[in-house]
């Protein structure tokens, strides 16, 4: 067994995937030199061709990317802000996720956009602080969430393969997660598939991302008085409905953490397919950033537009009490 | 065929594939409109003269023209646009969308501008690989005010990538003019970022061709990317919802002026005795299987609506939400 951080996992995974299959490059900003982490190396092993420092352009770069990706190259790109995601929105809903279908199957757009550092950094405020991520499910785009080490390294390595566009979040809370990890079984995490990180019996949990690890503490709080089981579903789009549903019928209670807004979150979305087809045996909750949050800058500001662990502990409370 | 038999060739099939296509709107085959290229032929069918097969090129919202003079089979582009399981793109994306990567041809495209970048990584691809393809972006004067494209010449000059950026200027951005529009000149815009740009005749498939020519050879040659401007005038709506719109923003004199100068004519002038009468009669021979072709064809089965959705055959929940077995 070995210590390997949550950064170090994506860092490695990109590393293994371009030592792999040189069809693999890599573009963003900062890159060369590494400024967050994952990139660190790649230019002095592989070079300028295939780890491309861009200019501040990213709505071409992202769109030169799905031309590479094309043309037969597998490209990753690297974002350094969740916010830029907006400003290519057009470049990844519009145009990548478009093309197989638009051509009735002559052409796949394998390219992968990731974020290290995706949600609250802590003091980056409004324009730097976002979770987009339910965007890009509601869009269709595959969109991963990891939220371990082992996740994190897994799901870049079947995003980098996978034929279409996948966005990864690699949540600004997960980046200094360590894990005991045995390196030899490190491997490919597929596609739509959750995983129950504590089974419990009364009350299940679906955590987002780093919430994972607060939804963690909060069962392991309450371990006396309830039973809850944590469900991570790793992907959101595809989301293992399949693996939530064996829980929640087990459990018949639902509270889902998702840091980000209410309004169209991917936390609607859950409770809605719960209450349609599972069997729910009391009305699920959800604990999630307001209505169309702006994150604002002070700490305390910050904080308090996120979702919080006592506000999980009381939802997975009045859920319990509800059913008894 | 010589080469200035070619180049008519090309010409005539794009123009008459636009009158078939118009009738095929209004009898409400074509559904949604499309459009027309007529005016701008000689730009399309000079630029992909100087291309190989395996040469790639981007097209806009006004595709046709590109994607016929690129080498897409006309009867299969035709079934297309009329929405056919037998369609190019087996129907799933019609006049603004059609391609044949077998030629090519990454698509045209709905967002203006937006096939800039594509062409310009695909040229990256293509370098890195260790070909000596080009690829080609068409675009309007309208693209040249996007910003993503802007962005690209950047990355195309500073990269020195083969591609040819070529800008149809045909007068009219939908209805807003080049002069309401566009700050200082379109060249210039490629100038800024050093990379050598040309005008020239949009109407006169020769000179296009000899520009295209020089271009792709530069690009071939590992000297980065190039500029054209074709000037052109539009013949035609700038969608065939005009013809029942009647919006007006240019003027009988002005489109009769336009309309004066057919660049069919202009290339017409370069051919033997009896060979545009030939090839007028090949081409209607083409269409009139294409139209043939097109109308037998069945239409796309509803149940595969949104097949090839995912490269890897990722089937999502169908609108009534049920999740079971889709994993």
């Amino acid at each position: 067994m070995a210590r390997l951080s949550y950064l170090k996992a994506l860092q490695r995974a990109l590393a293994d995937e371009m030592a792999r299959d040189e069809t693999v490059c890599v573009l963003g900003e900062d890159i060369g030199i590494g400024v967050n982490n994952v990139t660190t190396g790649l230019l002095a092993r592989h070079g300028p061709g295939r780890v491309v420092d861009t200019p501040l352009s990213e709505q071409a770069f992202t769109s030169f990317a799905t031309g590479a990706a094309l043309a037969g190259q597998r490209p990753v790109i690297e974002f350094q802000i969740p916010s830029l995601l907006f400003l290519v929105f057009e470049q990844i809903a519009n145009q990548a996720h478009k093309f197989s279908l638009m051509t009735g199957g002559q052409a796949k757009v394998p390219v992968t956009y990731f974020v290290p550092g995706s949600g609250s950094r802590s003091g980056w405020a409004g324009q730097h602080s976002d979770h987009p991520y339910g965007l890009f499910a509601h869009v269709g785009v595959k969109t991963v969430v990891p939220a371990t080490p082992e996740d994190a390294y897994g799901l870049f390595l079947t995003a980098i393969r996978d034929d279409d566009p996948v966005v990864l979040f690699a949540p600004a809370g997960s980046l200094g997660v360590r894990a005991d990890v045995d390196m030899d079984s490190l491997g490919p995490v597929p596609l739509g598939v959750g995983r129950v990180h504590r089974a419990g019996t009364d009350v299940t949990v679906v955590a987002v991302g780093h919430l994972v690890q607060a939804a963690l503490d909060v069962a392991e709080q309450l371990a006396d008085q309830i039973s809850v089981e944590v469900f991570d579903p790793r992907t959101l789009y595809p989301f293992d409905w399949a693996g939530l549903a064996a829980s929640v019928n087990r459990t018949g209670r639902l509270v889902v953490v998702d840091d980000s807004n209410r309004m169209c979150g991917i936390g609607g979305e859950i409770l809605a397919v719960a209450a349609e087809e599972m069997r729910l045996t009391v009305p699920p909750r959800r604990v999630t950033r307001p209505d169309g949050a702006v994150l604002p800058f002070a700490r305390e500001l910050d904080l308090a537009v996120q979702p919080q662990r006592d506000q999980l502990l009381t939802a997975v409370q009045e859920v319990y009490k509800a059913g008894h | 065929m010589s080469t200035d038999e070619d180049l008519y060739w090309s010409m005539r099939l794009i123009r008459r594939f636009e009158e078939r296509a118009i009738e095929l709107v209004h009898r409400g085959e074509i559904v949604g409109g499309i459009h027309p290229y007529i005016g701008q032929e000689a730009i399309a069918a000079g630029v992909c003269a100087a291309l190989r097969d395996d040469d790639v090129i981007t097209s806009t919202h006004r595709g046709h023209g590109h994607v016929l003079a690129k080498g897409a089979d006309p009867v299969r582009m035709l079934a297309e646009l009329t929405g056919r399981a037998t369609g190019l793109n087996k129907g799933r994306g019609g006049s603004m969308h059609a391609a044949d990567f077998g030629k090519g041809i990454y698509g045209a495209n709905g967002i203006v501008g937006a096939g800039g970048a594509i062409a310009t990584g695909a040229a990256w691809a293509a370098v890195k690989a260790g070909s000596d393809r080009v690829a080609v972006s068409f675009f309007g004067d309208g693209a040249v005010n996007q910003g993503v494209l802007l962005e690209t010449f950047n990355l195309a000059a500073l990269w020195r990538l083969p591609v040819l950026f070529v800008c149809e200027n045909n007068g009219y951005a939908t209805t807003l003019t080049v002069a309401q529009a566009v700050a200082g000149s379109i060249t210039a815009r490629a100038e800024a970022f050093g990379i050598p740009a040309e005008t020239v005749d949009g109407t006169d498939a020769r000179a296009v061709l000899a520009a295209a020519t020089r271009a792709v050879e530069r690009g071939r040659a590992g000297g980065g990317p190039s500029f054209l401007e074709c000037t052109a005038y539009r013949f035609d709506a700038h969608h065939t919802w005009e013809h029942k719109a009647r919006v007006r923003y240019r003027t009988d004199e002005e489109v009769a002026a336009g309309r004066a100068r057919d660049p069919l004519d202009v290339q017409a002038v370069h051919l033997a005795e009896g060979a545009r009468a030939e090839i007028d009669a090949q081409v209607e021979a083409v269409l009139a299987e294409a139209v043939a072709f097109a109308l037998d064809s069945p239409p796309p089965d509803p149940a595969g609506a949104l097949d090839h959705l995912y490269a890897t055959g990722l089937r999502g929940r169908n609108g009534t939400g049920l999740y079971e077995g889709v994993r």
